[in-house]
């Protein structure tokens, strides 16, 4: 990954604390696991942007290396990245997620 | 498309003492559901713990050898 694109990665992350690296848009996911995170992350009503790695190629696989991860979606918040579908539907179901993203965004 | 044994053999090869289940979630061979168990994950957070089977998995995983991976981490009881 060139510095430029860790620096645009870096400039997206801090457009929003909750972040989510995804295929497809929240209103249109095109894949089953960025759907699932979307739908976890609306279910728990926190604000949350998104960014699209099927437009563009260098963010796509710089994300990659960004969090040493190879899948996509990504979920990060303030700029850490929390995990992917698997994870954010294990601290889902536990109740995990809405305290982490409770207590992270009143601070 | 991988065979599940291969994936399980390649978990195995990084992580010795893990147990692996794998299944084919579609019988393609790309969409694969696994379940590790490994005492290699003591402590470690779940992104960690993921990580690490990521870890041996990574050219499967480079590859698009395998499309969808969903993974379930734990310590033995």
């Amino acid at each position: 990954m060139d510095a430029l694109t860790r620096q645009r990665i870096e400039e997206l992350l801090a457009t929003s604390p909750v972040f989510v690296f995804m295929k497809g848009s929240k209103l249109m996911p095109q894949c089953g696991f960025s759907n699932n995170v979307v739908q976890i992350l609306h279910s728990v009503g926190v604000p949350f942007e998104t960014f699209d790695v099927l437009s563009d190629a260098e963010i796509r696989q710089g994300i990659k290396e960004f969090s040493e991860w190879p899948t996509i979606p990504q979920v990060y918040l303030k700029g850490e990245f929390i995990g992917g579908s698997d994870i954010l539907i294990e601290m889902y179901n536990s109740g995990e997620l809405r305290e982490t993203l409770e207590v992270a965004l009143a601070s | 498309m991988v065979h599940p044994d291969q994936v399980k053999a390649a978990i195995t090869l990084a992580m010795p003492d893990a147990t692996v289940e794998v299944e084919d979630l579609t019988g393609g061979g790309d969409h694969l559901q696994v379940r590790v168990i490994s005492s290699a994950f003591s402590g470690l957070s779940r992104v960690r713990q993921h990580q690490l089977v990521y870890g041996a998995l990574s050219q499967e995983l480079a590859s698009e050898a395998i499309h969808a991976l969903a993974l379930q981490t734990s310590t033995p009881a």
